[in-house]
């Protein structure tokens, strides 16, 4: 049923954009891009993670001047586009004698725009914890240290898995913002292999493999989500 | 042998505008077994809930075992009060075992060892010693209220507050809550216990105090309040729980 020239024009798309042979040559480059790609991301989301469960801490149990500085960092940094940061961070901060690598500036800005989300999910977290569990910690005479280790973090971390999954993948789909200050992370590497080849195919194997990875962590945030709602409250 | 373990003087307590406690003096002695009963609203939570610091009274003095407590004291004398909740309020991702022993090692500073054998020790005498492993979802309400009775004592407390520790369970494990606390009644603990079950007021209080609108109405040994009541408000009360 196929003409002759339907066939071909099928060939000639795929030669264009998923050719065999340029995807082997150019599959060194991406991979490298690849590590750079998760290890930005890997770095951003655990900074981001460390720095949202200080800052939601101190938003909720510090005094006034230290709360206050804390809900403005959250504010500031969630109204805030990161492009806009990291384009700050790598071109403006270099007049005031700061200079960061690409890496640096990229992971930066994606840990304290993380750190902002990720105090907003924590604190939401920490208060879905029960007022009688706070109450029976106190009775038994645990220290605020103790009450939030041993009782109030466990719980609230169980409560905020689907949500930090969801910021995580987040964090990871901005890191292709990274090649706007000369990164050479996989969408960096795949427009470099682009032009070198004179062919798209590079590109769309970065997108296929974004999707590979981001995907598998897109599910995991359904069936979470899915277990919740079937234990109920 | 029978100083006041707690002593509460013209205490008051207020939220917002609105006072729960008026003037409230009452001195519980060591090994007294004191049992608060009264309407709902009438008070009776915020009274046990100040003398563990729950809720911070804002007038009077309260003693626990010859410190003041409260407004910005230290709480170490707290820890000599312990508390079992009408909800339980067990720690829903530790075994029962290590709900038990976490007092201990953290504050009392125990290894945890010690605070294992010392939680399975007192898992036997509210009989749930072949529970321990289990986590508190697992339990029945019954049973998980006989291990918040556990957690509060492996402390070794010198008092222990009651806080309606069976308005929360099905009609059928009341009894076995009952038991286990008139056991401990009989160890020389001092305890205060607010509770709608007169049947146990009667049998194990040495005292009991009837409250009404955030004041103490009327005390005095079980005999005299159920049988010879003096103040109206305590005998309507007594007839509307009495009645079913
Ligand atoms: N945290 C609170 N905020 C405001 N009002 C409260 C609070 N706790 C208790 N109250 C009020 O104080 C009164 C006494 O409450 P409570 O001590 O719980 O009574 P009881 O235990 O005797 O039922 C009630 O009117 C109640 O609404
Ligand atoms: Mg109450």
């Amino acid at each position: 049923m196929v003409t002759n020239a339907e066939a071909l024009s099928v060939m000639s798309i795929f030669d264009t954009f998923l050719n065999w042979k340029v995807f082997v040559q150019t599959l060194p480059l991406l991979l490298s891009g690849l590590t750079t790609t998760l290890t930005l991301g890997v770095t951003a989301i655990v900074l981001g993670f460390i720095g949202g469960l200080v800052l939601a801490l101190v938003r909720l149990y510090a005094k006034t001047p230290l709360r206050q500085v804390a809900v403005a960092y959250i504010d500031v940094f969630r109204s805030i586009p990161i492009l806009v940061l990291l384009v700050v961070i790598y071109y403006a901060l270099p007049f005031v004698g700061l200079r960061l690598s690409s890496f640096g500036a990229a992971a930066s800005a994606l840990s304290l725009v993380s750190a902002a989300y990720s105090a907003e999910i924590f604190r939401a977290g920490i208060e879905a914890v029960p007022k009688g569990q706070f109450e029976a910690a106190h009775a038994l005479g645990l220290s605020p240290w103790r009450l939030m280790s041993d009782v109030v973090l466990p719980q609230a971390l169980r409560i905020v898995i689907p949500p930090i999954t969801s910021n995580s993948i987040n964090v990871m789909k901005d890191t292709a913002l990274a090649s706007v200050v000369a990164m050479p992370d996989l969408l960096k590497q795949a427009t470099q292999a682009q032009a070198l080849a004179a062919n798209p195919t590079p590109l769309i194997s970065a997108a296929i493999i974004y999707i590979l990875i981001l995907m598998p962590l897109v599910r995991l945030v359904g069936v979470f989500e899915k277990r919740l709602a079937v234990r109920g409250r | 042998m029978t100083r006041p373990i707690i002593e509460m003087k013209n205490v008051a307590k207020s939220f917002g505008l609105f006072q729960a406690l008026h003037s409230i003096d009452l001195s519980v002695r060591e090994g007294e077994i004191v049992v608060i009963i009264g309407p709902s609203g009438s008070g009776k939570s915020t009274l046990i809930r100040c003398i563990n610091q729950l809720e911070e009274h804002n007038g009077g003095t309260i003693i626990v075992d010859g410190m003041e407590v409260g407004r910005g004291r230290k709480r170490a004398v707290l820890t000599e009060v312990g508390m079992v909740f009408q909800s339980f309020n067990l720690f829903p991702h530790m075994t029962v075992l290590r709900n038990v022993a976490l007092g201990p090692v953290r504050v009392r500073g125990l290894s945890w060892v010690a605070a294992e054998e010392r939680a399975e020790r007192l898992l036997a005498r509210v009989g749930l010693a072949d529970q321990a492993a289990k986590y508190p979802a697992q339990l029945s309400g019954g049973q998980q209220q006989r291990v918040g009775i556990a957690r509060a004592l492996a402390m070794e407390p010198k008092v222990l507050l009651f806080d309606e520790p069976t308005s929360a369970l099905d009609p059928e494990m009341v009894g076995e809550v009952l038991d286990v606390m008139q056991q401990l009644a009989k160890t020389g603990v001092t305890m205060v216990v607010v509770t709608h079950e007169m049947g146990f007021a009667r049998k194990v209080a040495d005292r009991v105090v009837f409250m009404d609108g955030g004041r103490i109405v009327e005390e005095g040994p079980p005999d005299e309040i159920f049988n010879t009541p003096r103040d109206p408000r305590l005998r309507s009360f007594l007839q509307a729980v009495l009645s079913h």
